[in-house]
């Protein structure tokens, strides 16, 4: 080789095989590769943003929802146990496993691109789309029973939890046997106003803490009377949301009669926008991994030189998305 | 005709050396030629060539410039001579400026606050992030690491086409009818946040925070492309350690811009939810009128700090490409080594690692923990170390060499006396204590545009001025390029010193007009000296960009490659470079980038393509 005069006369300083002694790639990886881990860093840091925001509402506010009660329902009817079951994260369960679970069809479909194995990488794929098609139709019914339903907005938060221990009054304005506890959650509902706007919103029960169990029918009767306002047991806003009046028993204000408010603003606010983000995350994900599969499928990726990269490197969104899931969840529904 | 003779062995050598020792990558085979020149959208505007894409960065950033220059001359009358009529700038601003009977123009006071506004949002991420890193960077990385282009040409193209978006929009944001955006470049709510709080804030903001949006992308896309291209396309033999200290400053600075930008994003983003969706991220109980507005619980502080995460790092991506072009134009024009080189890298690191834990230093009067601010104090203090370590360096870079005094260098050396003069009084403004009395004054003003903003020019100046040759192939002309550094180099300087002295007596920054102020009155005199000043420098301005773009097709032509006699790769490529650079094999490093000594035969220099000698040291 003409260069070896010139390695004699190198010192200790230079090595000309090192990794990083140039014409190399020092992580091994292609460009394309090492500039996708590069997008995924940066965008970790966006993600890390949004948490920051989270953290700082979060720790600013007097009181935050509790996930188990906020997350407490599932579609046909709450799995076939009955609207009045509590089965607190199942839902959130089982949209997180089929996450996860596409990560690990993912792998296979980048070892079946090892082997160079086209339908291996297809089939595969296939497996990882529906994944991601799976969680992200899950988060659809997620919000459309938080939104709907349960009238979770970006505005109104009306998952609360109380400050101070009391007993609830019921509509006359009378103490029930409701008693409740410092820390325990309420829902407060939100009554149909009466001309059918709300469509067939149902209504959600909550059992911890022993919020209301009153059948939704009644409320339909009750909001067709009753223009907003104060009422004995109650207070009726604007919304038509009733925030249900009780008498505090314990602390500086033993024996005031207080009303539920509403949770903090800010949780709707960053639930929607962070798992929005994320679940936007997803969705692109998800076309991209089509656009590869077709690729895939239709022989793109059999002659090339660097063969199923482009798998590889749709694998490494796609963990990289799963992993931000993984901090989703923790902060909104486990923390 | 020895000089002549000299100059085609120069020459023969270099090809010798590319065709002995380089390597063959078989450009040609793949290749065939450049095929980008084939027509004029795939040449001049839809390029793929790292080096056209570097002039498009240029020349906008330029445009940018002038206007945002332009914007502060306007600003500048209104402050030095309120009494003056500006009737003479209506047909320019139209409605914002107000006539009355006696034909007495007088500027719109909240056009005023959008021309501060856009005067530092243009210069600060235009000219200074975009014109200074996204034109060098491409230009030199390719070059200077022995690569055939970036990374990803295609990403490298789409960076440049977002940058212009943004400036699209961001130019559309001045039409609107209430203004472009007018709370300041830092965008705090609520003004930011409520569309309804100024002028401004409506549409204007809108677009400012699109525009904005879409200049991260095309830092994120550029910066993807700078690191990846350090990392994996570096030439046979060029080490990290052997690379020149203005790809060590590129790549640091995409590093930097990779890891603070997107928070920005964030920021961004939630802003625009508690604008478009009324979500209450950065609000809280607001009263407008004496009306409740809807929002609560938010908290403005949070933006401010997502929005320093970004804007602390950003004054070191704007002053880190400097120091790098900087480094080589000293070494180069002093005919010596430059002086500490691991020094300077590991400074350079220092200074990076340090811009992420000193944000809150902007934000010692927003009411944050004293105790917490004790913290940011000590690291923006610590900066001060790496900072002093490099100016020693340049000094002493320069220090007995054999200094050719040309525009490049002199700006170089402008740069320098740039950095320590408005580094000296960051050192104030550390301390949270001093802060007290001069947040938001004129000493703050003076300080970083001293400091990261004419510093930042100088080494874009020095820049321009050295490397003009490589992307023309012509000089630009010597003596108008001496008058523009003395011109801006004086210039600069009487407008920035005095505004020490009005921030130290508590003139605040910002404002309109200061006739109400009686304690301020005194001071009319030297508000008038800094616009006089602004004046004059701006009009410098312009004799540069005459000489640029007169360079362009007049300039004295460059006749051979190597016209400064330095030693890094860009200048052993063709006068006139094609797409892939090296026509031919791609050279090999054999040594360090500053190998600047009186040879045996009478040179001074040895190329990074020149083997070592007999007994020569593979120095560092």
């Amino acid at each position: 080789m003409a260069n070896h005069s010139v390695a004699d006369h190198d010192t200790e300083h230079y090595d000309p095989n090192s990794a990083w002694g140039g014409g190399e790639r020092p992580f091994r990886a292609s460009y394309g590769k090492l500039m996708m881990w590069y997008f995924l860093l940066s965008d970790a840091f966006t993600f890390g943003g949004f948490l920051i925001a989270y953290g700082a509402l979060r720790f600013s506010s007097p009181s935050w929802p509790l996930p188990d009660a906020v997350f407490a329902t599932g579609p046909f009817n709450n799995f076939g146990f009955g609207d009045s079951t509590h089965l607190p994260l199942v839902f959130v369960t089982i949209m997180s496993f089929l996450l996860i679970i596409s990560s690990v069809t993912m792998v296979r479909a980048v070892q079946e691109g090892h082997r160079e194995n086209k339908n291996g990488v297809v089939f595969w794929m296939l497996m990882t789309v529906l994944g991601g098609l799976g969680f992200l139709s899950c988060q659809a019914w997620e919000w459309n029973n938080l939104i709907s339903k349960e009238h979770l907005t970006i505005g109104t938060d009306p998952f609360g939890t109380h400050t101070m221990a009391g007993v609830y009054l019921d509509d006359e304005g009378k103490e029930t046997d409701e008693v409740f506890k410092v820390g325990t959650p309420y829902l407060i509902h939100k009554l149909h106003s009466g001309h059918g706007a709300e469509g067939q919103a149902g209504h959600v029960e909550m059992h911890e803490g022993g919020a209301e169990h009153q059948p939704a029918a009644h409320h339909e009767e009750e909001a067709a009377a009753m223009p907003p306002g104060d009422y004995p047991g109650f207070v009726l806003d604007e919304q038509m949301f009733k925030h249900r009046k009780f008498k505090v028993t314990e602390g500086a204000f033993a024996n005031s009669i207080q009303s539920e408010q509403f949770g903090p603003k800010a949780f709707g606010g960053l639930f929607f926008f962070i798992t929005g983000f994320h679940g936007f995350h997803v969705f692109s994900g998800v076309v991209f991994l089509l656009i590869i599969l077709i690729n895939a499928a239709s022989g793109v990726y059999v002659k090339r030189k660097n063969g199923y990269e482009m798998v590889e490197k749709i694998g490494l969104y796609w963990h990289f998305v799963d992993l931000v899931w993984v901090f989703v969840f923790l902060v909104f529904y486990l923390l | 005709m020895a000089h002549v003779a000299d100059k085609s062995k120069e020459q023969s050598r270099t090809d010798y050396l590319i065709e002995e020792y380089g390597y063959d990558d078989h450009f040609h085979e793949h290749d065939h030629g450049d095929k980008y020149k084939s027509g004029f959208i795939n040449h001049y505007i839809f390029s793929q060539d790292h080096k056209m894409i570097a002039k498009q960065f240029l020349i906008t950033g330029m445009i940018w410039a002038i206007i945002a220059a332009f914007m502060s001359i306007i600003f500048r009358m209104q402050l030095g001579f309120p009494e003056t009529s500006m009737a003479w700038v209506k047909p320019l601003l139209g409605k914002w400026i107000t006539l009355n009977d006696e034909g007495f123009g007088v500027l719109s006071p909240d056009f005023y606050y959008a021309l501060v506004t856009i005067h530092g949002t243009i210069l600060v991420f235009f000219v200074l992030t975009a014109g200074l890193s996204g034109t060098f960077s491409n230009l030199l990385i390719p070059l200077q690491v022995g690569a055939r282009d970036m990374a990803s040409p295609f990403m490298n193209m789409l960076s440049y086409w977002f940058f212009f978006m943004a400036g699209l929009v961001m130019f559309i944001s001045l039409f609107v009818g209430t203004g472009p955006f007018s709370g300041g470049w830092v965008a705090y709510p609520p003004l930011s946040a409520l569309p309804e709080a100024s002028m401004g804030s409506g549409v204007g903001m809108t677009l400012w925070l699109v525009s904005l949006t879409l200049f991260v992308v095309s830092v994120l896309l550029g910066g993807i492309n700078y690191i990846t291209t350090v990392l994996n396309l570096r030439t046979k033999g060029m080490g990290m350690w052997r690379m020149p200290l203005t790809i060590w400053a590129f790549f640091l600075t995409a590093i930097i811009g990779l890891l603070s930008f997107p928070v920005v994003v964030s920021g961004f983003l939630l802003l625009m939810a508690d604008r478009i969706l009324g979500t209450s991220f950065y609000l809280n109980e607001i009263f407008v009128g004496g009306h409740a507005l809807e929002y609560a619980g938010g908290s403005p502080i949070l933006y401010q700090h997502l929005f320093w995460f970004l804007g602390h790092p950003e004054v070191y991506i704007i002053i880190l490409p400097s120091m790098g072009l900087v480094s080589e134009v000293l070494s180069v024009h002093s005919r010596k080594p430059i002086f500490g080189y691991k020094a300077m890298v590991f400074s350079m690191m220092a200074i990076g690692f340090l811009s992420f834990i000193v944000w809150a230093h902007h934000m010692f009067m927003s009411g944050i923990n004293p105790f917490i601010a004790n913290f940011f104090v000590v690291f923006t203090l610590i900066i001060a170390v790496p900072s002093a370590v490099k100016v020693f360096n340049w000094i002493t870079t320069i220090f007995r060499g054999s200094i050719r005094y040309n525009s490049a260098s002199m700006f170089a050396v402008g740069f320098v006396s740039m950095f320590i003069s408005g580094g000296l009084t960051g050192i104030y403004l550390g301390n949270s204590t001093i802060d007290i009395q001069m947040h938001d004054t004129y000493f703050v003003v003076a300080h970083f545009h001293i400091v990261m903003g004419v510093a930042a020019f100088f080494g874009m100046f020095a820049g321009i001025y050295h490397w003009f040759p490589k992307m023309y192939g012509r000089f630009m002309n010597e003596t108008l390029g001496k008058i523009h550094f003395w011109g801006t180099m004086i210039g600069a300087y009487c407008i920035f010193w005095p505004m020490h002295y009005l921030g130290i007596a508590g003139v605040p920054r910002r404002y309109y007009s200061f006739d109400v102020f009686q304690t301020f009155a005194h001071f009319s005199t030297m508000n008038k000296f800094i616009t006089v000043a602004a004046i004059l420098t701006f009009f410098v301005q312009i004799l540069f960009v005459v000489n640029f773009f007169r360079s362009i097709w007049k300039g004295r032509k460059v006749t051979e490659r190597n016209p400064w006699k330095a030693n890094t790769l860009e200048w052993t490529t063709p006068i006139h470079a094609g797409h892939g650079n090296w026509p031919g094999k791609l050279p090999t490093v054999q040594r360090w980038a500053y190998d600047y000594y009186n040879n045996e035969d009478g040179t001074d220099f040895n190329p990074q393509i020149e083997p070592l000698k007999e007994g020569e040291a593979d120095i560092h």
